[in-house]
């Protein structure tokens, strides 16, 4: 976070919401998300289930579902790695123009959660690989062949020509992971976000996929956003974490900070509740009291004042917390640390 | 590999009806009294006394004299050696040819009932699904409903009179009277085409409207599904995404139900024919129990079940083709 060269930024997201208006009132799913993705990094997003980072996510490629609203700005500033005059913002895009459409996939690829249903059940691999690779990259049907294979081959499959030909539900769950991986590669987009990737796996699989993701990663030097609830894995594959809490950004700083000088309780409270080798035996582990209040009608006030150990009343629920950097581009957003600042 | 599967399917099926052919004849026999009882008890209340010499004679003449299991061996054997499905008590005819006079138009009927129902509610369905509680939706699932809780033949009461009361026709029977006994010309073809469009349109109406409930309900839980989401991530337009992925996988359970769909393409819809007295297998099998006329009724019955096999085996190949899941014989998850 510490330079801040302008020409490797790829993605920026400004005050980006999605509201869903629903009969029991106004759901806020995102709330002022601000995040920088670069060339060559990964940022990490980190929550607990329902903060608001899928959401984010789907509004990246404009898929966020009815009837979601999306507002602020999500600007794209390189596509097919030219650098643009004029950003692209994607909330602008009409959600199944042409423009979009080429976006999705092309720039921004996307690797989903639980491979056994991210894949049409009915088709070959092949067929789902060569279908986005003919839309961004190649539209001759033997030259696409030819990229999927390649890029089955590229993540590792075994027996790439033979899977080529084979229906999901004849893989693995951790060989289908990789031709997920695959498909989102094989049209080479500037930015991969990974929807955690790893948690339908097993630990052994978890880890070669990860190693999998940061090679490639540094092969094309492109830029991940990597979304997870687990710690382990942002300490792994990071450079750069937002935390989410209720659909807003709580703290986002670079990863090193993030475990060694965390500022927001939250994300203490988080880092509190990892099982260590070292902890002390019979030392009971952390755990943050509670639920994640349902994000709908929310009073003001920090979000996360009714878990919080160190809430102070009259300070943290009186109005919304702002998102302050507090030096070298740390940002937190708590009022006592920016109360604490001189 | 397929073609292996269909030839031990077709041999499966040959103990499977035999078995079947015995439950039909032993349930018709159930009922007290066979054909002759009736026949005897309209004649007695028609002032004319049947001696015992001539019921005795009448029972020989249709074989009821013998007992019931040489009657079923005589008239499988008949079916196997000669395609001779035995003769109708009450036409007085070979239950063969009788058949033959209705089977053709029946099928006809009930293919262009299969054909209209699916084309008007696949994409009805997935208009309503696609465009889920917007007004048109609403529009058709009211429609829907009404269509569903309508009975066929209250519909076709209100047609036959709408009709009669605008173009003074009325429609009773597959062809108007002067037509009736005249062979098949041009003319013919066209005093049926509107009438045979009316039957179609009645016993389609209310599986139109089951159809578009059920396909819309497939069509949402399809939509929802994460492949849907990774084709639409990949930048797929969403009008080929719909087809390619929802829409076919939708389609899957409704193949899965032709066995059920060709048990009734024989006999199916017997009331709304009756209705508008078509020379349908329907009312025809209806009268054929009810007088206890053995053979038409067990003849109808066995090609129902030669058609619920058939169905059931078309369905299977289907799927097969459909769903590289399903793979003769077992289901892979």
């Amino acid at each position: 976070m510490a330079e801040t060269r302008k020409n490797d930024v790829l993605l920026e997201v400004k005050d980006l919401k999605v509201h869903f208006q629903m009969n029991e009132g106004l759901l806020k799913a995102v709330d002022g998300v601000d995040l920088t993705v670069r060339e060559g990094r990964t940022l990490g997003i980190v929550g607990e289930s329902g903060c608001g980072k899928s959401v984010t996510n789907q509004a990246l490629i404009g898929i966020v579902p009815h009837p979601g609203v999306v507002t602020g700005q999500i600007l794209l500033h390189k596509k097919r790695g030219v650098a643009l005059e004029k950003p692209i913002d994607i909330v602008k895009l009409p959600r199944n123009g042409k423009e979009i459409r080429s976006i999705r996939g092309g720039d921004i690829g996307m690797i989903f959660q639980e491979p056994m249903k991210a894949f049409s059940p009915v088709h070959t691999i092949a067929n789902q690989l060569c279908e986005g690779i003919m839309l961004h990259v190649e539209p001759n049907k033997k030259k696409a062949w030819d990229i999927a294979l390649h890029a089955l081959e590229q993540v590792g499959v075994n027996n790439p020509r033979q899977r080529m030909n084979e229906y999901p539900h004849q893989l693995s769950g951790g060989m289908r992971q990789r031709a997920m991986i695959a498909m989102a590669l094989s049209c080479n987009p500037a930015i991969l976000i990974a929807d955690e990737p790893t948690t339908a796996l097993d630990v052994t699989m978890q880890a070669q996929v990860l190693k999998l993701m940061n090679d490639l990663k540094r092969e094309f030097n492109s830029a991940v956003i990597f979304i997870t609830h687990d710690l382990g894995v942002i300490a792994e594959m990071s450079d750069d974490v937002a935390v989410m809490y209720l659909g807003r950004v709580v703290e986002y700083t670079d990863v090193d900070t993030l475990f060694h000088n965390p500022k927001h309780p939250y994300t203490i409270a988080l880092l509190q509740s990892i099982p260590s080798v070292t902890r002390k035996a019979k030392s009971e582990l952390e755990v943050i009291e509670g639920t994640v209040p349902y994000p709908m009608n929310m009073k003001p006030g920090c979000g996360f004042y009714s878990r919080c150990k160190k809430r102070v009343d009259g300070l943290c629920n009186v109005q919304d917390v702002p998102l302050v950097d507090i030096g070298n581009g740390h940002k937190v957003r708590c009022m006592l640390d920016e109360a604490r600042r001189p | 590999m397929l073609l292996s599967y269909i030839v031990k399917r077709l041999l499966q099926m040959i103990p499977l009806l035999l078995c079947i052919s015995v439950i039909i004849f032993v349930v018709i026999q159930l009922p007290p009294g066979d054909y002759l009882t009736t026949y005897i008890r309209q004649k007695e209340s028609a002032g004319t006394q049947v001696g015992a010499d001539e019921i005795a004679a009448l029972k020989a003449r249709y074989g009821l004299d013998k007992p019931v299991y040489l009657q079923y061996v005589d008239w499988i054997w008949g079916i196997i050696s000669r395609g001779d499905f035995g003769n109708s008590f009450q036409w007085d005819m070979p239950v063969a040819v009788k058949i033959q006079e209705r089977l053709p138009m029946t099928l006809a009927v009930s293919f262009m009932t299969l054909i209209f129902v699916w084309l008007v509610s696949i994409p009805i369905g997935i208009y309503s699904a696609t465009h889920q509680y917007s007004v048109g939706d609403y529009i058709v699932s009211g429609i829907g409903f009404l269509g569903m809780s309508v009975p066929g033949f209250l519909l076709a009461i209100f047609v036959i009179y709408e009709v009669y009361n605008h173009t003074g026709i009325a429609i009773s029977g597959m062809f108007s009277y002067e037509y009736q006994m005249a062979p098949w010309s041009w003319g013919k073809v066209m005093d049926m085409l509107p009438r045979f469009a009316v039957l179609v349109l009645v016993i389609g109406i209310a599986n139109t409207a089951g159809m578009i409930r059920t396909f819309r309900a497939m069509m949402l839980d399809e939509l929802g599904k994460q492949y849907v989401t990774t084709a639409r991530a990949k930048g797929v337009g969403e009008k080929r995404l719909l087809f390619k992925y929802p829409v076919r996988m939708a389609i899957i359970p409704q193949i899965s139900t032709l066995a059920g769909t060709f048990a009734g393409l024989v006999s199916g819809e017997t009331i709304v024919s009756k209705v508008f007295n078509m020379e349908t297998c329907g009312p025809m099998m209806y009268t054929a129990l009810i007088t206890q006329d053995m053979y038409l009724a067990g003849s109808f019955l066995l090609i129902t079940a030669v058609m619920v096999c058939a169905g059931s085996l078309l369905s299977d190949i289907l799927l097969s083709l459909i769903d590289p899941r399903i793979r003769f014989g077992k289901v892979v998850e």
